[in-house]
């Protein structure tokens, strides 16, 4: 008997020890052994994939300080970005106005876009439940499937003539126009991912505040928000990853300046816009283009890092509900 | 003839009703005004009368509707204060949603449509009082123990937070004699800040009941509270729920029989909406008048 399923009654999760049927069960049936190998090819695979895609990333991206000899503080920390475009190198690799640039709009995405998500995510799942499952919900998948240059663009066509016209500026270009945009972007993840954490709440726990006397926003706000935390956490930094890694709508509104912001209205730039609109120009294995390369790679390890957060959130929160 | 039975029975609740409701009504506004005076005003009663002991729930001709589904059917029903009232009958007989009437938990429930009355120490709970008081003054024990996720402490303490109470000192009591008062201080005094999830079912339960009582309910309906637990801890809750009358009513739904027969001082057998019989413990287990109940009770069905 492998397959001894094990429910843990404290969170309703089963848990299968091991699969139904093992390789060398399976005999004489050459459909199975062909269906087996191809299952197993395409999970071989997608495991291969992103090790090769980080090995060459690894690769490329260390020209820069192998190759041409700069130091990783340089370019982490140094806003003096000119590097040479042939293999000669001798340019200088400072990256920090394009890593502030990423920080500061999606710090910004996220400030804006957090407290909307969460509203609405209890929104359409404690308050309104049926509007929320009706018409909400599908309006908010409706979001995730938009195309980021339809964003960027209608970011350019309105967002930019407002903030100029609000905020008498020469050009609308600015950190807080790429903000917004990007939380309107990652609002309909975070969204998603915190209803589903607060549907998950057991109904057990609802009843037992409401039971001693609890008011809706004392259930919610100390009950099945706490509850929930693992999965709105996961939510929001699969939105922030996303936000980092978007280029094109950023691309369009963030005004490509090459200087630290002075402020939320000033124009900058980030990884994402200096990658896609100079790759095309700079020469292969030159040093310029290694540097960008050098900025892929920082790119995979952020995501590598929010990955690697997002596991951490749930294996504490599984520890937290098991049974120890 | 059991057709007669039932009728001249009915009659004679009926008459109790009526004198109950004259005394209701006459306690009612003191009730409003002041509970602790209504108690005292109870308790002179009982001593210079000495006739009927004045009901802490009276339920009046008490109809529910799921949607178009009738599921209570003209419950008329006293219950007595610091005594364990049983509710027994097959599945979906509406003992349950009878129970959750009494704190209005079927409030958050959509499409249920409820007429009659349901008074606690005379005050109407539908009209005359707010959910939220009420629930704090009918606390509720549910069939799966349902902790919240969060520490031991915090657990009991949620209660006494909600309804404003910050200082340490004064939580720390309440937890305390909270834990002690359900008989799990000792076991878990060690781990009071370790999540509640990881005790025992039984435990757990014994927990929720002292989360219930860390708001100082005056009744705590149990619904079927131990249909979850192995013998032992049954055991143990029953225990409790005999000592906890002395200071609480109880209301408990239950399945079994016998915890029915061994806790309760009185008992209600529902069946498809109706109260069929409701009488004394010993009386519906022993002798009881109606044909149904006798079926049900010797385990001929339900």
């Amino acid at each position: 008997m492998n397959n001894v399923e094990t429910i843990d009654r404290s969170t309703g999760r089963g848990s299968s020890a091991g699969p139904m049927i093992r390789a060398r069960d399976i005999g004489n049936f050459p459909k199975e052994h062909v269906w087996n190998g191809f299952v197993k090819g395409a999970g071989i695979f997608m495991i291969i994939l992103p090790i090769a895609i980080g090995i060459f990333l690894f690769i490329k991206g260390c020209g820069t300080f192998t190759t041409y000899g700069h130091s990783i503080t340089e370019f982490l920390f140094s806003a003096d970005w000119n590097p040479a475009d042939d293999s000669a190198g001798g340019g200088t690799v400072g990256a920090a106005v394009y890593i502030v640039g990423s920080l500061y709009t999606c710090g910004l995405a996220l400030l804006i876009a957090v407290p909307f998500s969460l509203a609405a995510a209890i929104f359409m799942t404690e308050i309104a439940p049926v509007l929320g499952n009706r018409f909400l919900k599908p309006a908010v998948e409706i979001f995730v499937g938009i195309p980021s240059v339809v964003y960027g663009w209608i970011g350019l066509t309105i967002l930019i003539p407002f903030l100029k016209a609000v905020f008498h500026l020469n050009q609308g270009f600015s950190v807080l126009a790429a903000g917004i945009v990007l939380a309107v972007m990652i609002f309909p993840s975070i969204t998603t991912l915190s209803a589903d954490a607060i549907r998950g709440v057991s109904m057990d726990c609802r009843k037992g505040a409401y039971g001693m006397g609890a008011t809706r926003w004392q259930v919610i706000y100390q009950i099945v928000l706490p509850a929930a935390k693992p999965g709105v956490l996961t939510g929001i930094i699969l939105g922030l990853a996303r936000a980092f890694g978007e280029a094109l709508a950023v691309a369009m509104v963030i005004g490509k300046t090459r200087a630290f912001p002075k402020s939320i209205l000033s124009a900058t730039s980030n990884l994402t816009s200096a990658i896609a609109s100079d790759m095309g120009g700079a020469m292969e294995g030159g040093e310029y283009n290694t540097a960008l390369w050098t900025m892929a790679l920082l790119l995979f390890l952020i995501s590598l890092l929010f990955i690697f957060i997002v596991h951490q959130i749930g294996k504490h929160g599984e520890t937290e509900n098991a049974a120890k | 003839m059991k057709h007669a039975d039932n009728t001249v029975r009915k009659w004679d609740e009926y008459m109790i009703q009526d004198a109950i409701n004259i005394i209701d009504s006459q306690l009612a506004h003191s009730a409003e005004t002041n509970r602790s005076q209504s108690e005292e005003d109870t308790g002179i009663y009982n001593k210079s009368e000495n006739v009927i002991k004045i009901p802490k729930f009276s339920v009046n001709d008490l109809n529910l509707h799921y949607g178009s589904f009738h599921a209570l059917k003209d419950i008329s029903i006293n219950v007595d204060k610091n005594s364990i009232t049983a509710l027994i009958g097959p599945s979906g007989c509406g003992k349950s949603t009878f129970l959750k009437t009494l704190n209005r938990m079927n409030d958050l429930e959509t499409g249920v449509a409820i007429d009659g009355s349901v008074r606690l120490d005379g005050t109407d709970v539908y009209k005359d009082m707010n959910a939220i008081a009420l629930r704090q003054r009918v606390g509720m024990v549910f069939q799966q123990p349902n902790p919240f996720p969060k520490s031991v402490y915090d657990n009991v303490a949620y209660g006494p937070r909600i309804r404003g109470i910050k200082k340490r000192s004064e939580l720390n009591e309440i937890v305390e004699r909270c834990l002690t008062e359900v008989g799990i201080w000792s076991e878990i005094k060690d781990r009071l800040f370790k999540s509640a999830l990881g005790l025992s079912g039984g435990q757990q339960q014994r927990l929720c009941i002292a989360r219930t009582l860390a708001v100082a309910p005056e009744v705590i309906l149990m619904d079927e509270p131990t249909s979850a637990l192995d013998p032992i801890s049954t055991m143990k809750i029953e225990d409790l729920a005999m000592k906890l009358k002395e200071k609480y009513t109880i209301v408990i739904v239950t399945h079994n029989m016998q915890q029915a027969n061994r806790i309760s001082d009185k008992t209600a057998f529902f069946l498809l909406g109706e109260i069929i019989e409701y009488d004394t413990t010993n009386n519906i287990f022993l002798n009881p008048k109606n044909k149904k109940t006798e079926e049900y009770i010797s385990g001929r069905f339900g």
